[in-house]
């Protein structure tokens, strides 16, 4: 069989595509801040010294990381309103369990950059008379972040692909719009390999990008 | 020390079992050997000395192939290893490699024991898995040679558990139990301890006494007396000088030699 | 907010549950089983000197890892047979995808962990006349490989959780099932409570486990 390729439909609609990756852009950027504030705020509270907010903040983080996104994304947008009679909007419950979700991530890779501190510091901040807090925002979070920046960004890349899940929810990021694009023009192969390069893309040149920004690290690093 | 050079085979009569002619390998635009030219007779034990970068080790991991020559010709037995290519690189079918380094056994400066195998399997492996013996037959033989070595004891040790010396003599044993006709000792004594040095010694000059062909790259140049039938000194990839022990260690001609061998100066035979 | 939960119409359907678990399951053994022996493959290709097989895999591993896997899963279910006139069923285009997928992770698994073996494991190899194939069997995997397992584990997490995304192509697993029932029972809360906790009991063991060898590593190390 000679299948014959025609890129038309996917031209003509280029412009709904971009609308598509726009939207996935959005919803990333908005799920990446609010799952780092997430993340750092579990991360905190899982290496608090009270047991009380130590130990839920780890099960939330152990319960995201270990469950499917799907499940979450149809828990917050079918769910969640059940339970609090406030109905969300696709992007909201997709970026409820995207941010969730990936802050439980996040806070992981927080975690273990904190902990990565040689113990000396720790110990030389309390001598002088420092409180938690103080200590690790004046001590242990400077000295941390840059061995952090690295999981960060690649965490932040999965999410991106995740995204891509709010199209079960009805939201027009590009999958969906793919998806409505294939059966109005029966161009399957055309759309969904366009969308596939469009992704591949984005991440292929932010994780090159990635790359670029570790390479200046190591390097500031070695000096 | 036992005196083994009284039983060393006159080189001139024996045909030659190792042949290197104009010998070549370059490292990127670094040449480090510019043309080796050595003929070994049966028998014959080598010492190789040189300072460092002067491409002693080189010379040896050249002649089992652990390095690709550039240019040359390595002759077993009077049969060339691969066939010359472009550029004068010699290519060589795997195969061929494999026979050739069943055939030349090498002893490394680090050991490279397998460290997920006793030392009894580490000994079997070749003869089990290379020459496809039976492991009846392969165990029956380590054992041997392990206690050729001094180390029967250890059989069912892992390697991580032993000294350095006693792992490079498991390393030996190893080498052997291939019943290689050529062996390779490249810097064996060099990373270890200098009270584990002399047990090694041992067990490699027990060897030279079975008229073994061995060569040996070292920085033991009291050793290097004792074992060698022939001494060779390398400088910036050529042979600067050769001959017996006594003529290269004790009245050396080239000055660079002479210079080399002052930097020793706890050098006595 | 006064919600009372209704889990027992769930739990009274949870023969549907079930079923779907199964499919969930075998999804996950074809695919990972699949993908621990041909990432194996494609890893040395990766970390081949060779030109076009390194070209090849580095190509492969980039596109799968760079693209979200539900496009991949849409791919090869309503992509691919307008080019190749076969149409896979849902559960193949699915194991497919989803094996394909994990493959590209694996091989950098094998690839890094290969690597990370000592040089001289591999001379003293060639040095006794062993072949590359013996080389990798003998010495390379089976040293490598308690290294990589807890890599491997996490990877299998991320499988496990992957495979929920095969119920938008249809393919009846857990997930799929679940949505059937929250629309039958008018229960949504419930059912995906419930089939959440159902892939934590699944996959946490598995975290656990990583964790351990992870640990056991380590402290064999120092």
């Amino acid at each position: 069989m000679q299948y014959v390729w025609d890129f038309r439909p996917v031209w003509l609609n280029f412009g709904v595509l971009l609308e598509g990756l726009v939207n996935t852009l959005k919803l990333s950027g908005f799920s990446i801040g609010l799952g780092l504030a997430i993340g750092l705020v579990l991360a905190m509270g899982r290496l608090a010294p009270s047991r009380i907010v130590s130990i839920p903040a780890t099960a939330i983080i152990e319960f995201y990381r270990n469950t499917p996104p799907l499940v979450h994304f149809f828990w917050y947008f079918y769910g969640l309103p059940i339970l609090t009679g406030i109905s969300l909007t696709p992007f909201a419950a997709a970026a409820a369990a995207l941010s969730v979700q990936s802050g439980a991530f996040f806070a992981e890779v927080f975690r273990g950059g904190i902990i990565s501190v040689d113990r000396g510091q720790w110990e030389a901040g309390r001598a002088i008379g420092m409180s938690h807090v103080q200590l690790m925002r004046r001590i242990i979070l400077p000295q941390a972040f840059r061995r952090m920046i690295p999981p960060l960004m690649e965490r932040s890349f999965e999410l991106v692909k995740t995204t891509s899940l709010a199209a079960t929810l009805t939201y027009g990021e590009l999958v969906y719009k793919a998806m409505v694009l294939a059966t109005q023009t029966y161009r399957p192969m055309e759309i969904y390999s366009t969308v596939a390069v469009m992704f591949f893309t984005v991440l292929f040149v932010a994780s090159l990008g990635m790359r670029a920004v570790e390479h200046r690290l190591a390097r500031r690093a070695a000096r | 020390m036992v005196d083994v050079t009284s039983a060393s085979v006159p080189p001139v009569l024996a045909p030659p079992v190792l042949a290197v002619e104009g010998l070549h390998k370059s490292f990127g635009s670094n040449e480090v050997l510019k043309g080796i030219d050595l003929k070994v007779a049966a028998g014959e034990r080598i010492a190789i000395l040189g300072s460092s970068g002067s491409g002693k080790s080189t010379l040896l991991r050249c002649i089992n192939f652990m390095e690709t020559p550039s240019a040359g010709r390595i002759a077993l037995d009077g049969t060339s290893i691969g066939v010359e290519g472009r550029g004068g690189a010699i290519t060589a079918r795997s195969g061929e490699l494999r026979r050739l380094r069943t055939r030349v056994g090498m002893i490394f400066q680090q050991f490279n024991l397998f460290p997920h195998m006793t030392v009894l399997e580490n000994v079997m492996e070749g003869p089990v898995t290379v020459k496809g013996m039976n492991r009846k037959e392969a165990r029956a033989t380590a054992q041997d040679y392990l206690k050729r070595v001094g180390l029967s004891d250890k059989a069912e040790q892992y390697p991580q558990r032993l000294s350095g010396g006693q792992q490079q003599r498991v390393a030996i044993a190893r080498a052997l139990a291939m019943e290689p006709e050529i062996l390779l000792f490249d810097e064996p004594t060099s990373s270890l301890d200098p009270e584990l040095v002399g047990e090694v010694l041992d067990v490699i000059l027990g060897l030279s006494k079975e008229g073994r062909t061995m060569l040996l790259v070292t920085h033991e140049l009291g050793f290097a007396y004792h074992f060698a039938t022939r001494v060779l000194f390398l400088h910036e990839g050529r042979i600067h000088e050769q001959g017996t022990p006594d003529e290269v260690l004790k009245n050396p001609r080239e000055e660079r030699t002479q210079a080399f061998l002052r930097r020793f100066s706890a050098f006595h035979f | 907010m006064n919600y009372t939960f209704q889990f027992g119409e769930i739990l009274a359907n949870s023969d549907l549950l079930l079923r779907g678990l199964k499919l969930t399951i075998l999804l996950f053994a074809i695919a990972f089983s699949g993908a621990l022996v041909c990432g194996l493959f494609i890893g040395l290709a990766r970390g081949s000197a060779l030109r076009v097989p390194n070209l090849i895999a580095t190509a492969y591993i980039e596109i799968f890892r760079n693209t979200p896997v539900l496009v991949q899963l849409i791919w090869f279910y309503y992509a691919l047979p307008a080019l190749s006139g076969w149409q896979p069923s849902a559960f193949t285009a699915a194991a497919l995808g989803l094996f394909l997928n994990t493959s590209a992770y694996c091989a950098e698994i094998w690839r890094a962990g290969l690597q990370s073996l000592p040089a001289g494991q591999w001379e003293a190899g060639r040095a006794i006349g062993m072949s590359e194939w013996q080389l990798l069997r003998r010495v390379a995997v089976p040293q490598a490989f308690s290294r990589m397992v807890p890599a491997f584990t996490n990877r299998g997490v991320e499988l496990a959780k992957m495979t929920s995304i095969a119920s938008t192509i249809t393919v009846q697993e857990l997930m799929y099932e679940a949505k059937m029932l929250s629309t039958q029972t008018f229960l949504p809360l419930e059912t995906f409570t419930i089939v959440a906790v159902i892939y934590f009991v699944l996959i946490y063991p598995g975290t656990l486990a990583a964790y351990a060898l992870e640990r056991r590593l380590n402290s064999k190390g120092a």
